[in-house]
C-alpha cells in the first residue's frame, strides 16, 4: 500500500473541482438554452397548426409567418444546446426524440390556439415579454446567446406589434370579439407567472451575467401589456393564484398531443430526410 | 467584404485570384424567393476565406426561419462546383445581425424595379409601435395603405396604393 505525496493530490482535487464546477456550468447552460428553444418550438408548432385555417388569408401567411420565425429561432437554440451538452445531438434530436416530461416550455406556448383572439391574446403575453427578454440578452456574456439575441429581437419586435394590434382590434371592437378576447384574457393569466420563475440552473446563470433576470423584466412587460389592454378596452385581470410547473417537465394534458403530432414521422422514420 | 487568404497559397497571386474569382462567384448568385437581387445586393455576404485548402463562404441569415437560407446555401456550392472549386462550403455567420440597411444602392434601385418598395432606412432606429409612410414602387404617391405586416415571404409585407390602386410588396425593415 503505497501513500501519494500530499502535494499532487492536492493538486489533483483542485483540478478535479474545477471540472465539476465546469460540468455544471455547462448542465446549467445547457439545460436554460433548451427551455428557451422549447419556449420556441411549441409556441411555433402552436402557430402554425393555423396554416391553411387562418380567419383570413393575410392572416394565415401572417401566422405561419410568425410561426416561422419562432422555429428558427428554435433551430439556432436547439443547435447551441446540442454544442454545449457535448453529446452529438443535433437540433433533430433535441426536438423529436424527447418526451413530455423532458420539455422544458412554458405552460402559456402550449396552450391550445383556442379561437384567434385567444391566439393573439397568447402571443401578446409572450411576445411582450420576450422582445424585452431578448433585448437584455444582448449583451449576455455567452457569445453565442448574445448574437442569437442580436437577430431574434428585430423579429420579435414584430410580433408584439402584430398581436398588440390584434388585440386592440378585438378587445375594441364588437361585442363579439371584445367577450372573447376577454375570456381568452382571464383563461391564460394564471400562466403569465411562468415568465416570470426562475429555476435553480437560471439563477446560477443570472449571477454569471449569462442569463437575463427574468425579475428584471416585469416592468417592460406591465408597461407593454397594460397600454395594449387599455387601447383594447380591457381590463387586466385580478392578481389570482398561478399556475406553473413546465420548466420542471409538469405539462398540462395539451402538450402530449402536440408532440405526437409533432415527432410522429421522425420516430416512425428516424433520420426522413425530404 | 473582406477576402482572406490563410492557407498554403497565401500570399501569392493564384490563391488570391481563385478566392476573388469565388467571392465573384458567390456574390453573382441570385435569391430564389427575389431573383433580381444577387447575395451582394442583399448584403448577405460576409467573405471568403481559405481555410486548410478549402474555400469558405460566409453567409448571415435574413430572417432565423427563412427557407430560402438553405436554398441559397445549396446554389452557391452548386455554383462553385461548377467553377471547379467543388470543396468550396458555405458557413452561416450570426453576428453582426443582417439588417435591412446592408441591402445595397444597386439591391434597393432593383427592388423597386421589381415592384418592391424597398425597406425604410434606418432600422435600428425603428420604434415598437410607430406608423410608415411607404412610398408606391409603381407611381411614387406617398398615398397607401397597408394591407398585411405579413406578405408571401418573412421579409415582405403587403401595401396598396391609394393612387394606383396597385397592390404591392414592401420589403419590411428589419
Amino acid at each position: 500500500m503505497s501513500v501519494a505525496p500530499a502535494a499532487p493530490k492536492q493538486k489533483r482535487a483542485s483540478k478535479a473541482q474545477a471540472i465539476t464546477q465546469g460540468d455544471a456550468v455547462r448542465s446549467a447552460l445547457f439545460n436554460y438554452v433548451l427551455s428557451l428553444a422549447d419556449d420556441a418550438l411549441v409556441l411555433g408548432h402552436r402557430l402554425s397548426e393555423w396554416s391553411g385555417r387562418g380567419p383570413m388569408l393575410e392572416e394565415d401567411i401572417a401566422l405561419s409567418n410568425l410561426g416561422l420565425d419562432l422555429i428558427g429561432q428554435a433551430r439556432l437554440l436547439y443547435a447551441y444546446a446540442g454544442e454545449v451538452e457535448g453529446k452529438g445531438r443535433g437540433e433533430d434530436d433535441l426536438a423529436y426524440l424527447r418526451d413530455e416530461f423532458a420539455y422544458a416550455n412554458l405552460l402559456l406556448v402550449e396552450q391550445p390556439n383556442g379561437d384567434f383572439a385567444a391566439t393573439m391574446v397568447r402571443h401578446l403575453l409572450y411576445a411582450a415579454f420576450m422582445h424585452p427578454y431578448l433585448q437584455a440578452m444582448q449583451t449576455s456574456a455567452d457569445a453565442r446567446l448574445a448574437e442569437i439575441a442580436a437577430k431574434a429581437v428585430k423579429e420579435m419586435a414584430y410580433h408584439v406589434r402584430h398581436a398588440a394590434e390584434w388585440v386592440i382590434r378585438l378587445g375594441d371592437g364588437t361585442e363579439e370579439s371584445h367577450a372573447r378576447t376577454a375570456a381568452a384574457l382571464e383563461e391564460l393569466w394564471m400562466y403569465t407567472g411562468e415568465l416570470f420563475e426562475m429555476t435553480d440552473d437560471e439563477r446560477a446563470l443570472v449571477g454569471k451575467g449569462i442569463a437575463v433576470d427574468r425579475a428584471a423584466i416585469k416592468p417592460s412587460w406591465h408597461a407593454t401589456v397594460d397600454r395594449v389592454l387599455a387601447e383594447a378596452s380591457l381590463q387586466r385581470p385580478a392578481e389570482r393564484w398561478m399556475q406553473g410547473g413546465g420548466r420542471s417537465g409538469r405539462h398540462s394534458e395539451h402538450l402530449g398531443h402536440l408532440l405526437a403530432e409533432m415527432q410522429v414521422l421522425h420516430r416512425a422514420h428516424p433520420g426522413a430526410t425530404w | 467584404m473582406a477576402i482572406v487568404d490563410k492557407g498554403a497559397a497565401a500570399g501569392t497571386d493564384e490563391g488570391y485570384f481563385q478566392l476573388a474569382r469565388a467571392h465573384r462567384i458567390a456574390a453573382a448568385v441570385v435569391d430564389p424567393e427575389i431573383p433580381v437581387l444577387t447575395l451582394e445586393d442583399l448584403g448577405v455576404l460576409r467573405g471568403v476565406e481559405r481555410r486548410r485548402g478549402r474555400i469558405i463562404v460566409k453567409l448571415t441569415p435574413t430572417y432565423t426561419g427563412c427557407p430560402a437560407t438553405q436554398a441559397i446555401k445549396l446554389a452557391v456550392e452548386a455554383a462553385l462546383a461548377e467553377a471547379g472549386m467543388a470543396n468550396a462550403r458555405v458557413e452561416s455567420v450570426l453576428s453582426p445581425p443582417w439588417s435591412t440597411d446592408q441591402i445595397t444602392e444597386e439591391g434597393r434601385r432593383k427592388l423597386k424595379e421589381y415592384g418592391i418598395a424597398p425597406p425604410a432606412r434606418g432600422a435600428r432606429a425603428h420604434s415598437l409601435f410607430a406608423d410608415e409612410t411607404v412610398p408606391c414602387p409603381k407611381c411614387g404617391s406617398a398615398a397607401t395603405a397597408k394591407i398585411s405586416e405579413f406578405g408571401s415571404t418573412a421579409c415582405k409585407a403587403l401595401w396598396r396604393c391609394e393612387a394606383c390602386a396597385e397592390p404591392f410588396d414592401y420589403f419590411k425593415c428589419l
